[in-house]
């Protein structure tokens, strides 16, 4: 399986953490997608005339939305990750897969903006983002009144990995994650993950530290 | 604003390979430029108020100035050595002083903790004793050592890392380090730092390297995965500026390389990004 991937790209990044925590080997394809805009040459644009990475080839299939690389990654090796299949957790993991494309155009724009120069309106993107941010974190409260600590489920989903990495990034883009403690307590609970892995911008956890030594009797 | 001694500096603004005519407007030290191609191919830089600058072409970028440079920029032998692969890493821009980026690129106790398990890993943390001093008016440290798990893209495993560093000019650093695949030579990593604004820069990284086997998208790849996760660390230091007067922080023997620096900016009178009274 085969993957056109940049390192720095949030949307390459969904794809390769889903095939660590799913233990799905990938032949990555690295792309100069900057400086040299190797994605809009004739070449991949022949394989995704969007112009637009990552790009996901196994054998006849070609796909080039992260979502459906998601959803193809669990259902061949990990189905859990698509949720139990119940009406509403089904509904909720479409919902946030759909709602992702959201935090790309707002979060992601401003993040290509800030870093690498792309036009774009800063003030309306992080307007956007911010607004988008707010419905993460306030479907985060809303799973955690219902039990849950997951965007669509009580485990994680292919719905959480499509949301986490611009939602993670944000500073990158200038927009604060500071506002948002539903949404730092579930970055912290997707990076616990075993084999979770990071991209740049994206820190492992620290270590745990020991807890603090209080001495008995005082106070 | 007060006139600094960096205003007659040269500055990268551009790779020169993505020049073309329609130009690219950019800035340099707050003001307004634009860089462009003309119909010779020759690089052309225009201030804010139409006003022709000096420029020159050197490490696939093109470099400018507000004021009148008074020698040469600085030069990189290395960078007319056969054999080797120059690299232009693309732009990112960085929201923090320029003299911050810099001095974080002569940084070596960070590696383990920011660029765990590539420059460095735990408990592999201790920087061991090195030399700094000024060579032609250049800070220089020389016989750094450090432990590295990946070193370089053409390192196959840990290896003990033997860095020099120099500074030629207040916004610019030069790295030269173990080359894996070949040992009598250096590999030569740049930090270019173009600055916008006080706060706020374009940093254009650049190699010269000894690696025949990696493909060039690998080599750019694996230096924007280091630089980017300096940069989210860069874009949080407070003070924004750069303290040159101590009071503020408290720098360890392994600071040593960034005290030469600040005192080496100091003494030139090169304060665009710095602070000057502690605060």
């Amino acid at each position: 399986m085969k993957l056109y991937d940049y390192i720095l790209s949030p949307s390459c990044y969904k794809v390769r953490l889903m095939a660590a925590l799913t233990d799905v080997k990938l032949d990555i394809r690295p792309v100069d997608f900057h400086p040299g805009a190797e994605h809009r040459g004739a070449a991949l644009m022949d394989l995704n005339p969007a112009g637009s990475i990552p790009i996901l080839e196994d054998g006849d299939l070609i796909l080039t939305e992260s979502s459906a690389m998601l959803v193809y990654l669990a259902a061949r090796a990990a189905p859990e990750w698509l949720g139990s299949g119940a009406t509403e957790e089904t509904a909720r993991v479409q919902q946030w897969l759909s709602f992702s494309n959201r935090l790309t155009t707002s979060l992601g724009a401003a993040r290509l903006h800030e870093m690498l120069l792309r036009p774009g309106d800063i003030t309306e993107l992080r307007s956007q983002g911010i607004a988008a941010l707010r419905e993460v974190e306030a479907g985060l409260v809303e799973q955690g009144l219902r039990g849950m600590r997951f965007l669509a489920s009580d485990r994680p989903t292919v719905a959480d990995i499509a949301c986490f990495p611009y939602v993670a990034l944000a500073p990158d883009g200038g927009v604060s994650l500071d506002p948002y403690p539903a949404i730092r307590l579930w970055s912290r609970a997707l990076r616990s993950l075993e084999n979770f892995i990071e991209m740049p911008g994206i820190h492992r956890l620290h270590e745990l530290k020991p807890d603090p030594h209080i001495e008995p009797g005082g106070a | 604003m007060t006139h600094d001694a960096m205003i007659d500096e040269w500055y990268p603004v551009g790779l020169f390979s993505k020049l073309d005519a329609g130009g690219r407007k950019t800035a340099l030290m707050g003001e307004p430029i634009d860089v462009a191609r003309d119909a010779e191919g020759n690089a052309r830089v225009t201030g804010g108020n139409g006003r022709p600058l000096p420029v020159c072409v050197r490490y696939g970028h093109v470099w400018s100035s507000l004021g009148a440079p008074q020698k040469a920029l600085f030069a990189i032998p290395e960078a007319d050595q056969a054999g080797r692969r120059f690299v232009d890493v693309g732009v990112v821009r960085v929201r923090c002083s320029p003299l911050r980026a810099v001095e974080n690129f002569l940084d070596i106790a960070h590696f383990p903790f920011v660029h765990t398990d590539i420059l460095g890993a735990e408990p592999h943390t201790e920087v061991q004793n090195y030399k700094v001093e000024i060579r032609e008016d250049e800070v220089w440290a020389t016989q750094v050592k450090f432990y590295q798990p990946q070193a370089a893209k053409s390192a196959s495993g840990g290896i003990t890392t033997e860095y020099m560093y120099r500074v030629p000019a207040p916004t610019c650093a030069v790295l030269y380090k173990t080359c894996p695949p070949r040992p009598s030579e250096w590999d030569v990593i740049t930090l270019f730092v173009q600055p916008l604004a006080e706060d706020l820069c374009d940093v254009w990284p650049w190699m010269a390297l000894f690696d025949d086997t990696t493909s060039l998208t690998d080599l750019i790849h694996f230096q924007q995965t280091i630089f980017l996760q300096d940069r989210s660390i860069l874009e949080n230091q407070i003070p924004r500026l750069l303290p040159l007067d101590p009071g503020m922080e408290i720098p360890t023997r392994a600071d040593l390389t960034s005290v030469a620096y600040r005192r080496w900016l100091k003494r030139h009178d090169y304060t665009y990004g710095a602070q000057l009274v502690a605060q």
